[in-house]
C-alpha cells in the first residue's frame, strides 16, 4: 500500500522540497504538490506536511496570510477529520495562526536570527510522529528561524504538559521558548508542529540522521511496513 | 474615511524587539526612559458602508494575532 502525501507550498515556502524528498525517500512514493492557491487537497491523503520558509514574506505576522489563504481551509478540515499534517518552522507558525495548535511563535529572545543545530529532547514517544524515539532520548535536529520563540499562557502551558502535547524540548537555550517547548501535538495527536528541521537530517550526506525515525514513524503507523 | 488599528503586545508577553529599541535609546545618551514596548499600526481607507462590526472582524481574525496581542480601533475624523 502506497503512502499518500502532500506538500503544500506557498508564496515564499522554501523547504518545501526538502520536505518532499524526505517524504519520497522514506515512504518510497513520492509526495503530491499542492499550491497555496488550489482549493481543495488530492483525495485519500495520509499525510500532509506544511513546509518552512518565508511563507508570504512573513508579512503582517510569520504565517499569519498562510494561515488564510484558500488550501489551509482545506488543510483545517482534514486535520479536523484526522489527517496527520506536520508544520514544520514556518509551518509551525502557520499551524498556530490557523488555530489548529495553540499558542504563538514570537520572535526569538535574543532577536537574533538562529541558525544551527541543537539538541532536543523527546517528551512523547506515544505519538503518530514520535514513536520511533525512545523515552527521553536526546537528538541533534538543526534550527533556522528568527521567530520560534514559543509562547503560551501558563495555563495553556500546564495543560500540554499534562496531556503529554510537549513533543520535543531544546535540550540547550535557543529562543526563549517558554518551558523550552521545541515542538507541540494538538489534542486528538494528529497534528505536530515543531521548529526544528527533522527533513534537513534524514540520511548520512546530511551530517546527521535523526530526523528521519519521524517520518519512518509515520509512514509505519499509517500503512504498515 | 481613515480607521487606525493600533496593535500592541499583551502586558506579560515578552518584547525582546522594545528592549533592543531601550538599548539603543540609552545608547543616545538620554536616560530616564522606564520601558519600551514596540507594536504596530495599521492603517485602512475605508468607506462609510464597513461597520464597526467588521472592522472589529478584520482587527480580531487577521490584523492581531490575539493569543499575544491587543488592538485598538480609532475612526479618524476628515
Amino acid at each position: 500500500m502506497s503512502f499518500r502525501s502532500a506538500v503544500i507550498t506557498f508564496p515564499g515556502s522554501n523547504c518545501d522540497r526538502d520536505m518532499a524528498d524526505a517524504l519520497e525517500k522514506v515512504s518510497g512514493t513520492a509526495p503530491h504538490r499542492v499550491w497555496h492557491g488550489d482549493a481543495a487537497l488530492p483525495d485519500g491523503l495520509d499525510f500532509i506536511a506544511l513546509p518552512g520558509g518565508f511563507s508570504y514574506g512573513d508579512y503582517l505576522r510569520s504565517g499569519a496570510m498562510a494561515a488564510r489563504s484558500p488550501i489551509m481551509q482545506a488543510v483545517i478540515a482534514a486535520a479536523g477529520k484526522g489527517v496527520p499534517v506536520l508544520g514544520v518552522c514556518n509551518g509551525f507558525q502557520v499551524l498556530t495562526e490557523a488555530g489548529l495548535l495553540p499558542g504563538a511563535l514570537m520572535r526569538n529572545a535574543g532577536i537574533r536570527f538562529v541558525c544551527r543545530e541543537v539538541k532536543l529532547k523527546v517528551e512523547n514517544t506515544q505519538s503518530l510522529f514520535t514513536a520511533g524515539y525512545n523515552a527521553g532520548q536526546e537528538i541533534v535536529i538543526p534550527v533556522a528561524h528568527h521567530d520560534g520563540n514559543y509562547f503560551a499562557d501558563a495555563e495553556t502551558l500546564d495543560r500540554l504538559e499534562g496531556e503529554g502535547r510537549v513533543a520535543f524540548r531544546y535540550a540547550e537555550s535557543v529562543n526563549g521558548s517558554a518551558r523550552d517547548i521545541a515542538g507541540v501535538l494538538n489534542g486528538a495527536g494528529n497534528v505536530l508542529g515543531m521548529m526544528p528541521h527533522p527533513e534537513r537530517v534524514i540520511e548520512p550526506a546530511h551530517g546527521g540522521t535523526d530526523g528521519r525515525a519521524l517520518f519512518e514513524s509515520a509512514v509505519r503507523g499509517l500503512v504498515g511496513a | 474615511m481613515k480607521v487606525r488599528v493600533f496593535v500592541s503586545l499583551k502586558n506579560g508577553v515578552l518584547d525582546p524587539q522594545g528592549r533592543a529599541i531601550h538599548h539603543a535609546i540609552e545608547g543616545l545618551g538620554i536616560h530616564g526612559v522606564q520601558d519600551v514596548r514596540a507594536g504596530k499600526m495599521i492603517e485602512l481607507e475605508v468607506d462609510a458602508s464597513v461597520t464597526d462590526a467588521q472592522l472589529e472582524e478584520m482587527a480580531a481574525k487577521l490584523l492581531t494575532n490575539t493569543v499575544i496581542e491587543n488592538y485598538r480601533i480609532e475612526r479618524v475624523q476628515p
